[in-house]
């Protein structure tokens, strides 16, 4: 297989998750950001065995096999899990119009290229590419936990905010494994947490809408 | 050696002063020693005050910044003001010995005065603008704590706050302006910056910075607010310090700042200062006016002479900046003269009405009257005062204002137009503010001293301790002497202004001792000494033949009663009516005074009211607008305090997303 044929491949991956991200920004419904949201580790996890596999690097397996059991798997399932079990609306409101947000997706997009391909002007073509994608992939999250009024959708955006770390890892040669799954265990331990805390303010609160939340503070 | 022998001791002083405690004898002790380190101060200054330019006792101490030990040089313009702070900080002292008993809380002011005395020597012998810093700090922190001694008064505590502010606003000004004299290599030495030149933009902006910084606290209007303020708030002896002489020190920086170290001058930063000085005296004299608080009315009359000096010195700028070197040394001899003068007929007056003050407990011209009969040393003292500071001959005040306007009918000579039609305009700016001034002499010390007592604590006014009687006598002395020998002072402040101005110049040069002839020995002489022995002679002569050829029976008739048949003190004139006609006259544009009378209908039987409004227009236009803007900005900040969740994330990837695209334009460029 050619140069060529690899950075094609390695590209079409990260724009797969790019696009995943793109995705979660307007899906209405709670279920259906958690489904895209699985897809988008699953396309991670691809993305990190195709690097394991262009730069010799096994390591990134065990990267790509953290990403496929825990975050396409074990992560959507206990919010799916969780969902139910608070019995929460299906249906997710949005700060802002979905139009609206997509186009400041795009906008950001379109940042961390003019961003981060002047700097990474010496990198290899494939590691800019890739690394543009991730931090659009990240900017994506961060948009989302903004956009959302719904905790579990926050939590979401910032899971997929992780994702384009985890992305920016993973092309970039050399990163230690030790990093990659430290990051990941982070993750799930905070999942285990936000999932504690949906409780307890599910209990005290009856709902999980921020906006409703914001009532409650102290100082108000 | 002798001074930093009195600075240090005079800090030993503050730490007796903290352990004076309740013990009276023990606080007056420490006013005792005060004015001993006054007089040691006062006679190091005299002993260097002639001495050649540039061999003035200096030293070098290795303490402040790590880098930079402290400098202290004594040259000529330092041991003038040495001179002028420390003559008035005796009188001050002396006075505090019979004055602190009277206070309230002796205990908050005693150990405050020897740092606030510490301080202001110390600026005056910096020789780094580090130093000078630290102890203007110093000097204005001390004087802080005093201004708030009576803290229970909310009054006080406003008047402190305004205080503190408009302190901290100064030591900002300064600081930038040394900083930007110091230049990149930041070289704090005062020696070190006046070799540097400035010019331009970097000149300008020093120019200013030290009007803002230096003009705050002397008093230039608009950055008066804080004087009327405070020194009514402070006791006695402390705000006639203040007032006398820590507006003093205040000058002392800006010449320093305008004369010493920064040498390249423009006649057109002169002319804004000639401006400014006669806007501010017309204001402050204006704003006395209309005053019935005798410490207030004191304290807008120095915000007048503060203006009367930075016109001799804004002249001086303007000869300097054009070349005229000569005519520059006349008008900075002038306006030196005048500080001379005002540090001690205003300490006179300050002191005067601590006296009131003891004796009455009233500081409210409506409630005082008739008190020379009660207290005749200070009644005669306050005359003496009220006569210097009105400006009329043969006391000290006439000499150096006819010497500012002797050396501002030479402005027109000047080849800028500007300067031949606007040093008319100061000038007349400068006439009115002394006449006016005269004018609010005679309403505070006619209604204060003469008539018959307003109320009756005025009637039941007493003989003050013996030291606060004396320092006064001593000043009005003073007030008659330097309006005496004219000549002799200005001599003694030619030394002083010769390395400033680069021109060895005597006033009185044509005719000799004893005529003042600053222009030509053909017009404008003047000699005060000539003019005292006239008058004494005189009076001697008519007392003489009046004793001698008059009956020496007593006869004693009826007080005028205008009319009256009733004793009622306002059947005399008042503060308000004494004034009303100027008021008409001046305030009702400048102050929108508007008077309106409250009549009560038919068949009601509470009296009729007049009302007088006066608004404050510089108050309310920038100190009020400043604030309006402050609140407005802490408004909006404070909604970032109580933002959602959500928003603070907004925020911050807005910023992030900002910062990004700074990155992404700058690359793309």
């Amino acid at each position: 297989m050619g140069a060529q044929i690899s950075y094609d491949i390695a590209h079409l991956i990260g724009a797969t998750v790019l696009m995943a991200g793109f995705q979660l920004l307007y899906q209405r419904r709670l279920f259906a950001v958690l489904n895209t949201f699985a897809f988008q580790a699953l396309a991670l996890a691809a993305a990190a065995a195709w690097q394991a596999h262009i730069q010799h690097a096994p390591h990134l397996y065990v990267t790509a096999g953290i990403a496929l059991v825990f975050k396409a798997i074990i992560v959507p399932i206990a919010l799916h899990w969780l969902v139910e079990q608070l019995g929460i609306h299906k249906n997710v409101e949005t700060a802002m119009s979905i139009g609206w947000t997509m186009m400041a997706g795009v906008a950001l997009v379109t940042l961390s290229i003019l961003l981060v391909l002047p700097v990474t002007a010496n990198a290899a073509a494939l590691t800019r590419e890739s690394l543009a994608l991730a931090m659009s992939v990240v900017l994506l999250g961060l948009l989302m936990m903004i956009t959302r009024h719904n905790a579990v959708t926050q939590v979401v955006g910032f899971m997929a905010l992780e994702n384009g770390l985890i992305l920016a890892a993973v092309s970039a040669k050399g990163m230690p494994l030790v990093v990659e799954i430290s990051v990941a265990f982070s993750v799930l331990v905070a999942m285990t947490l936000f999932g504690i805390f949906f409780f307890r303010i599910r209990e005290r609160f009856d709902t999980l809408d921020l906006a409703d939340l914001e009532t409650h503070r102290g100082d108000r | 050696m002798l001074i930093a022998a009195a600075l240090s001791a005079l800090l030993a002083l503050a730490v007796l002063g903290v352990a004076a405690g309740a013990e009276m004898w023990r606080h007056r002790m420490v006013y005792f020693c005060c004015m001993i380190a006054s007089l040691a101060l006062l006679a190091g200054g005299i002993k260097h005050l002639g001495q050649t330019p540039g061999t003035g006792p200096a030293i070098i101490l290795p303490i402040g910044l790590p880098w930079l030990a402290a400098h202290f040089r004594l040259d000529n313009l330092s041991a003038l003001f040495m001179v002028v702070v420390n003559l008035a900080s005796a009188a001050a002292s002396a006075y505090g010995i019979g004055y602190c008993s009277h206070l309230p809380e002796p205990r908050r002011v005693t150990p405050f005065y020897p740092l606030f005395l510490f301080g202001m020597n110390t600026v005056l012998i910096a020789d780094d603008a580090f130093m000078f810093l630290v102890a203007w700090e110093f000097m204005s922190l001390s004087s802080w704590l005093l201004v708030l001694a009576d803290h229970k008064n909310a009054e006080n505590r406003r008047a402190a706050f305004v205080y503190l502010v408009m302190a901290c606003f100064g030591t900002f000004c300064l600081l930038t302006c040394f900083g930007l004299m110091a230049g990149g290599e930041g070289a704090y030495s005062f020696s070190a910056m006046r070799a540097a030149k400035l010019d331009g933009i970097a000149g300008f902006l020093v120019v200013l910075l030290a009007l803002l910084g230096a003009g705050s606290k002397a008093g230039l209007v608009p950055l008066h607010a804080w004087l009327p303020l405070a020194h009514p708030a402070a006791p006695s002896h402390v705000s006639a310090l203040m007032s006398g002489v820590m507006t003093k020190v205040a000058l002392y920086g800006l010449i320093r700042i305008l004369f010493d170290l920064h040498g390249h001058v423009n006649w057109a930063w002169g002319a804004a200062m000639m401006v400014i000085g006669g806007i501010t005296a017309v204001m402050g004299v204006l704003y006395a006016i209309l005053q019935d608080d005798l410490k207030k009315l004191l304290a807008y009359s120095t915000v007048e002479n503060i203006g009367v000096v930075v016109i001799g010195l804004g002249l001086a700028i303007a000869f300097k900046g054009s070349g005229e070197k000569t005519l520059a040394a006349l008008a900075l001899v002038a306006g030196l003269y005048h500080i001379v003068n005002h540090s001690i007929f205003k300490t006179l007056w300050f002191l005067s009405a601590g006296a009131v003050i003891t004796a009455t407990g009233e500081r409210d011209l409506g409630k005082l009257g008739g008190l020379t009969k009660r207290m005749p040393w200070n009644g005669v003292a306050a005359l003496v005062g009220a006569i210097a500071i009105s400006a009329l001959p043969p006391l000290n005040g006439f000499v150096s204002e006819w010497l500012i306007f002797q050396s501002l009918f030479k402005g027109p000579s000047l080849p800028h137009w500007a300067m031949k039609f606007g040093v008319p305009v100061v000038g007349a700016m400068l006439a009115l503010a002394a006449a006016l001034a005269a004018a609010c002499f005679v309403r505070a010390y006619g209604i204060a001293f003469l008539g018959r007592p307003r109320s009756e604590a005025a009637a039941q006014a007493h003989q003050v301790p013996a030291t606060m009687r004396w320092t006064v006598a001593l000043l009005a002395v003073l007030c008659v002497v330097l309006g005496a020998i004219p000549v002799t002072i200005t001599d003694a402040l030619s030394h002083v202004v010769t390395p400033l101005t680069g021109v060895s110049f005597a006033v009185s040069a044509d005719l000799g001792w004893p005529w003042l002839s600053p222009v030509s020995s053909t017009r404008g002489s003047y000699s005060g000494t000539v003019l005292v022995m006239t008058g004494a002679g005189l009076c001697a002569i008519t007392l003489l033949l009046v004793h001698g050829f008059g009956t020496t029976r007593v006869r004693r008739a009826d007080a005028w009663d205008c009319g009256h048949k009733e004793s009622i003190p306002e059947s005399q004139y008042t503060g308000q009516s004494f004034s009303q006609p100027l008021r008409r006259v001046f305030c009702a544009s400048i102050f929108a005074a508007r008077e309106s009378v409250d009549m009560p209908d038919p068949g009601d039987n509470r009296p009729a009211e007049m009302k007088v409004r006066i608004i404050d227009p510089i108050w309310v236009g920038l100190y009020a607008g400043i604030g309006r803007v402050v609140d407005f900005i802490a408004d909006l900040v404070n909604r970032i305090q109580y933002l959602t969740v959500r928003r603070y994330l907004l925020m911050m990837f807005a910023t992030l997303v900002f910062m990004l695209l700074i990155v992404a334009v700058r690359q793309n460029q």
